[in-house]
């Protein structure tokens, strides 16, 4: 948040400035100056703003938008969409908006065009708002992060990923090279949702549903929130009484009352605890609905 | 901090400076080039006042280091009139009375041309949510929106 009187006109950290133009260039130097305050840039949207409003310090910062290898999107299994793919640049995928519905929602909601020519999903990621808009989407979908570094290449879930506020597990040698969601059959439908004071706003709630269907049944589902906890969330309790059950407008109804059960939402600036509990049984009910409906079910 | 020279076309034009690490986009827009036309607004990213074209997509300059626009091509305000000629978008702003103060004019400008070229026959709904970025105090949004709106169902959009 900006305080009175933050001069968001300048920066004046001053730090060393690298464009590697090869994928190991950027890990020699991000292992080089792994004990330095070392930022990776790639859509500048939230740590621009940092640097600017709390004055994150940074020694050196990795520009890693020049590196033709991580400007790739994969659509032939799943989707893999490379480290610094655009924001923009995903919502036109005909896959995303074809199949990943609540990946395309998330995305459209998320603040307006500009940014979103600059931002990415790694940097959505890494910044671990509890409120960001693709997460929960995300981890819905079971999505992986491909983390790569100078010693080698792990992959994390997303839902993993993050640990707390701003807070995640990658290491200080590591960055996201790319990101992997699995396929979505058929017969899998999902959503997303989400409430703010105006559209480009940050969330008060968010939530992501995917669902799988097997005839009337639901055979799987996960269901994901953000802005109710430190972290995006599951509602566990809600999926484990949907899963394997014969899907009616009843049994939507009561899984979304135990979304409302399980969250554990505070007062802050964007809402108060109750009125995100109460606002959660409503999205979770609406957005189930409309999961499963995408997964060719009736209701 | 050392400067670095860079190398761009800004509105048609090759330009080759020097720039530090922590110079922003908007800042060498404005100071070094003297193209007042792009506005600093909030600094944060929330009121697109300073909305540039990198390489024809609206991105925001006050968000930008200055060195990451090397190679690139850039269009501001200053770009669009061919001559006396107003882009007929400018045009438009002006026959609908949708600008008063001015501040957000050059950033709603340059994002309505790109939505008509992204989208020529862009309702009223799609119009006010491309546009959700750029925010104008003055007019209260009706005539830009009736300005881009007039300018799609002439076919103007370029």
């Amino acid at each position: 948040m900006v305080k009175l009187g933050n001069n968001t006109k300048l920066l004046t950290q001053e730090f060393e400035y690298f464009a590697p133009k090869t994928l190991e260039e950027a890990l020699d130097l991000l292992y080089e100056h792994k004990d330095k305050n070392t930022k990776i840039l790639a859509g500048g949207t939230d740590l621009l703003v940092k640097m600017k409003t709390i004055g994150l310090d940074v020694d050196y910062l990795i520009n890693i938008k020049e590196i033709p290898d991580l400007k790739f999107i994969e659509t032939d299994e799943g989707l893999k969409i490379g480290a610094t793919v655009p924001l923009s640049h995903i919502e036109r995928i005909e896959k995303v908006r074809e199949k990943y519905s609540a990946l395309y929602e998330g995305i459209k909601s998320m603040a307006a065009i500009a940014i979103r020519n600059m931002a990415t999903i790694p940097g959505n990621i890494c910044n671990a708002s509890p409120a960001g808009d693709t997460i929960p989407s995300l981890i819905a979908y079971g999505a992986e992060l491909k983390l790569v570094s100078k010693g080698g290449e792990r992959e994390v879930l997303v839902e993993d990923f993050i640990t707390g506020v701003g807070e995640t597990v990658i290491k200080k040698d590591e960055l996201v090279s790319q990101v992997v969601i699995p396929e979505i059959t058929k017969s899998s439908g999902s959503a997303f949702s989400k409430k703010s004071r105006v559209k480009a706003d940050i969330a008060k709630i968010n939530l992501a549903v995917w669902l799988e269907r097997e005839g009337r049944t639901c055979k799987d589902c996960r269901i994901v929130l953000g802005s109710v906890f430190i972290k995006a969330v599951r509602a566990k309790k809600a999926e484990e009484l949907l899963r394997g059950k014969v899907v009616s407008n009843n049994l939507m109804t009561k899984a979304a009352e135990k979304v409302k059960e399980e969250i554990k939402p505070i007062d802050d600036v964007r809402s108060t605890a109750e009125y995100r509990a109460d606002l959660s049984q409503v999205m979770a009910e609406d957005t189930l609905k409309l999961a499963w409906e995408r997964a060719g079910g009736e209701l | 901090m050392k400067k670095i020279e860079i190398e761009f076309t800004i509105n048609g034009k090759k330009r080759k400076i020097f720039v530090k690490p922590n110079d922003l986009l908007i800042n060498i827009i404005r100071n070094d080039l003297y193209l007042t036309g792009s506005k600093y607004g909030c600094g944060i990213g929330e009121c697109g006042a300073c909305t540039v074209l990198l390489n024809g997509e609206p991105v925001l300059s006050c968000l930008t280091l200055a060195l990451t626009i090397d190679g690139k091509e850039i269009t501001t305000i200053e770009g669009l009139a061919k001559g006396d000629e107003l882009h007929p978008m400018q045009k438009a702003f002006l026959k609908n009375g949708a600008v008063q103060c001015g501040f957000c004019t050059p950033g709603m400008i340059l994002t309505a041309t790109v939505l008509l070229r992204e989208n020529s026959n862009a309702t009223e709904d799609e119009i006010r949510d491309y546009m959700r970025g750029n925010l104008c105090r003055c007019t209260g949004y009706v005539q830009i929106v009736k300005a881009i709106e007039e300018c799609a169902s002439e076919g103007k959009t370029s």
